[in-house]
This record gives structure tokens, sequence and C-alpha cells, in this order.
């Protein structure tokens, strides 16, 4: 019954290799993300102010601001989730609630999987395609809305249903048990256990749509808007849309205030996180005892 | 003593498995009728079939007839059938709401509306749990904030919301410390006045302190059925003697 204990030196080491290498792994991601936001940063000090945010684009690096970037954001972004929110949610309850099992369902969950790893400009040259030419939406906001809307949808479908799946089949039995339909089980007890996994799903599948560039080129969003957008088929910019054109202009300047244009995209971002943490714990606390 | 659900030739399958056979029951009205028997015997799937539970699992099926003072449960829509056979089960599973939303969540789905009407179900059902006094404070607080015990007398006091005529409870206290199980069986005698229950234990002397009749069950078959005093001193079957006497179980 003796353990062998004669290679106890060897294995510590090997630990503390490995443990090594994984901390240098780690700590040469967080350089490399340290170098990145010190550079921005830096050099966005003296051009983030309230001027470059509460200002239209210019042809001078000192007059320009992102205040279109930011509205058109918003629009594209608030529109957006309108449609895909119940789209998404739709479709999730139909394949985890209702759908039969089989090959239809098979066949409609892969593709789903695969569409949400097709690269986004594709998804623009869809919308170039369907939304501003065959439908005649031009280059909308709209255009812009439905094109992130199936971008995202496939990221916030797959959310949906881990977060339907996830629900205890006691919960539902125990509504079932007191003589409620399979619509009143979803809505009254399903929906409510998943809230939390779904809205954290949506809201990081919106962050991720508010980083995208490469389709609302496609769509055709104007990079210089000389106005504030006030309808859906208006057209608009976004705040990448805009860092990504300062990035391309001649003057040195320009630089920077694309650096305050990321800084500005960074906080949209980190915003948009925290509230995604916030609700997961606001519902978890709900639903965890 | 007049007859509530009579069971007739029950024969159930999971796929090509015989879960239950042949399984004849009388089901007593404001009587407290036990299922034992060793675990895996069918005691649940026998019970879920009373309401019509066993719908929800793939790849069941059922032969013989189940009725309901008279009619066949078949025949009756599942939701008027669950909501007059309603169903507490092993482990508390309230939803997670507050306190309040539980118990109105069965009167709400069947169309109560008028918050006065809500507010007296909720106070009559939880004294009928007899939680009441422990929670009428903090109605609107979650019901996941409660004890083991008392989810589970939640969970009781959510099915008495519908006004069901049988209750069915499959190991209720199995999850329970000793004194959250005697209340509910305290609660037990209560019950039988105005509804007629069936529980399911493998506890031994929790049939035996609280029912008027037990079923005997091995391998999906009843061995017996009989007054619960017959069962315990009486038993006809060996295997019924073998098991009270706790040399199988
Ligand atoms: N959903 C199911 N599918 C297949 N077999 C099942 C299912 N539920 C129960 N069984 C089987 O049926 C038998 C009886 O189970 P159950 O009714 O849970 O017994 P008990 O409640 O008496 O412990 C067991 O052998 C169990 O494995
Ligand atoms: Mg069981």
């Amino acid at each position: 019954m003796s353990i062998n204990t004669t290679n106890m030196k060897s294995r510590k080491l090997k630990s503390q290799i490995f443990y090594a290498i994984i901390l240098i792994c780690t700590l040469t991601t967080i350089a490399v993300l340290a170098a990145l936001l010190i550079s921005v940063f830096s050099k966005s000090i003296g051009w983030l102010n309230w001027n470059f945010l509460s200002s239209l684009p210019s042809r001078f690096p000192a007059k320009s601001g992102i205040k279109a970037g930011i509205l058109g954001t918003l629009w594209v972004i608030g529109l957006t989730a309108i449609i895909s929110f119940p789209l998404g949610i739709g479709a999730a309850i139909y394949l985890e609630e209702y759908s039969k099992k089989g090959w239809l369902k098979e066949l409609i969950q892969i593709n789903i999987s695969n569409l949400a790893g097709v690269p986004s400009i594709i998804y623009g040259m869809l919308g170039l395609a369907v939304f501003v030419r065959q439908w005649g939406f031009g280059r909308s906001i709209l255009s812009g809305a439905l094109t992130m809307t199936i971008l995202i949808l496939p990221v916030l479908i797959v959310a949906a249903q881990e977060a339907i799946r996830s629900v205890p089949s006691s919960m539902r039995h125990g509504s079932y048990a007191l003589g409620a339909t399979q619509w009143q089980t979803i809505t009254g007890v399903v929906l409510p256990y998943a809230s939390s996994g779904i809205l954290t799903g949506t809201i990081l599948a919106i962050a991720r749509a508010i980083g995208e560039t490469a389709p609302m080129i496609m769509v055709g969003a104007a990079a210089f808007i000389s106005f504030v957008p006030g309808g859906i088929m208006d057209s608009f910019t976004t705040i990448p849309l805009q860092i990504y054109s300062w990035t391309g202009k001649p003057q040195a300047e320009f630089q920077n205030v694309a650096a305050a244009g990321i800084v500005v995209l960074l906080a949209v971002l980190l915003l948009i996180n925290s509230i995604a943490i916030i609700l997961r714990n606001k519902y978890q606390d709900r639903v965890k005892s | 003593m007049s007859l509530k659900m009579k069971i007739n030739h029950l024969n159930l399958h999971y796929g090509d498995f015989h879960a239950l056979k042949d399984v004849n029951i009388d089901i007593t009205e404001n009587a407290v009728t036990a299922l034992i028997g060793p675990s895996g015997c069918g005691k649940s799937t026998f019970i879920r079939t009373l309401n019509r539970m066993n719908d929800l699992i793939d790849n069941v099926t059922i032969t013989g007839e189940i009725s309901l003072e008279g009619i066949d449960i078949k025949k009756c829509d599942v939701i008027e059938l669950r909501k007059r056979v309603g169903m507490v089960f092993q482990k508390p599973n309230p939803f997670p709401m507050s306190i309040y939303e539980n118990v109105i969540y069965g009167p709400k789905i069947h169309g109560a509306k008028d918050k006065k009407v809500l507010d007296a179900i909720v106070e009559k059902s939880l004294r009928g749990a007899a939680l009441w006094e422990e929670v009428k404070d903090r109605l609107h607080k979650p019901a996941l904030g409660l004890s083991g015990g008392q989810q589970q007398r939640l969970c009781i006091a959510r099915v008495l919301a519908v006004e069901p005529e049988v209750l069915l409870m499959d190991e209720p206290t199995s999850a329970l410390d000793p004194a959250s199980t005697l209340k509910i069986e305290d609660l037990m005698e209560q019950l039988k006045k105005e509804y007629t229950v069936v529980i399911v234990t493998h506890n031994m002397q929790q049939a035996g302190r609280i029912s008027d009749f037990t079923s005997f069950f091995l391998n999906g078959e009843i061995i017996e059925s009989d007054k619960t005093e017959n069962i315990f001193y009486k038993p006809r079957d060996k295997r019924t003697e073998d098991y009270i006497t706790g040399r199988f179980g």
C-alpha cells in the first residue's frame, strides 16, 4: 500500500514550469492590450472633450466631432434591438419548446450555428443586395439595422436557446401540474426563469454589433454626415465608421481625433457590458436560493 | 366512504420496458391512500398517470382505464383534469417569484383576476397548508428565501389554490428534515377532510401514521392493497410481510 513518492520532485517542477508558461501567456496578452490602450489614451488627451462629443464631423481636425456617430450608432443599435429581440426569442422558443425532434430541426440548428461564424462582410453584401437595393430602403438607418439584425440573430438565438434549456424540468412540471397550457407555462415560468440568460445574450450580441464596421460600409453608411438623423429612413454614420474614416485621413492630427473616437467606443462597450453583468446578477439572485 | 378514482387493468410501457403491470386500485374519497414499495418499483410512474403527467414524456404507452368519479380521464380535457387532480412533487419546486405570486399562479391561469378574490385565495390556501402564520408578513418576498419545509408547504398551498378534489403527493417529505416532515404529516390529517389524498412514501412509519389505505408495489405490480392496519398487522402476502418487517427494501 505504499505510494510511490520518488518522482515527487520532478512532478512539482513540472507543475511550476507549467504555471510559469501560463503566467507568461496571460501577461503577454495584458501587456499588448495595455500598450494599445496607453497609445490610444495618450493620443486622445486634449482631443477628447465636450466639443468633440457635441460636434459634427469637419474638414478641420480641431473642429471634428463624434456627435453624428454617437447618434447614428444609437439609432441603428436601438432599431436593431427592437427588431432582433422578438425575432430571436421567438425562434428560440419555437426551436426549444415546439419543434419536433428530427432532421428538420437538426438542419435548422446546424444552419444557425454556421451562420454565427459567417464573416460580417457577407452580411453587409446581403444587406446591400436585399435591403438597400431590392427592398428599396436605400442607404438608411433601417437598412443598417436590418443588416445588423441578421448579423446578430444567430448569436442571439443560440444564447436564448441555451437560457431556455437551462430551465429545470421541475419548473415546467410544476406549472403543467396546475393545469397550465404550454403557452402559459412558457410565458409564466420558462421565460421569467430564462430572462437573465436571454438578456445577457442579447446585450452581448448587441455589443458585438456596435463595433461592426464592415457591414456598415457595405450598406453604405456615409462617413461624412453634416446633420443629425431624425428618422429611420435618414442616412447615417456610426462610431466605428467615423473612426475608420478619420484613420484614413492624410493630416496627422486626425489620428488623435480617431483615438478620441476609440475611447468613446470603448466607453460605450464598457457601459453595455456592465449593464449585462448587472442584469445577470440581479436576475440570478431572484432565481437562485 | 365513496369511490373517487378507480384504476382498472392499468399497464404502462416506457418504450419496451413494462413499468406497470395490470394495476388495479380503488381510491376512496376523503381518505389518505399510501403507495409503498422499494425504489424503482413504479410508484412515481403510477401516481403520474393519475393526472396524466406521463403525457409529457415521449415514448410512453398506457392501456387500461383510470376513472375519476366514473369518467375515463383519457376523455377529460387534460387541463380540467389537472385542475381537479393536483400534484405535489418530491423536491419542493416553487417558482422563482414571490410567495404571493406562487400561490396565485394557478388561479390566474384559470382566469381569476380580481385582486380581492386573489388576496382571499392566498390567505385561505396558505392557511390550508399551515404556512400562513409564518409568511403573512412577507408575502411579497421571494419564495426561494423560504426553508425547504416551508417551500414544500408553499407548493401544497399552490395546489390548494386551484381547489382540486384529489391531491397527489410523490414522496413530499423525503427531501425534508424531521421537524418539517412532522408538520406535513399533521397537515395530512386536516387535508383529508376536504380532499382525497394519494401519497407515495418509502417511509413505512409514515404510511402507518397517516394513511387509511395502503397499496404495496413491487416491480411494477401491486402485491396487496388493503386498509393500512391490515397491511401492517395482517399482511396476506409473504412479500408484503417481508417488506413491512424490513427484510428487504
Ligand atoms: N421517463 C422514463 N423513461 C424510462 N424509464 C423510466 C422513466 N421513469 C421511470 N422509469 C423506470 O421505471 C421504473 C419505475 O420508476 P419510478 O416510477 O420512478 O419508481 P419509484 O417511484 O417507485 O422509485 C424504474 O425502473 C425506472 O428506471
Ligand atoms: Mg419515485
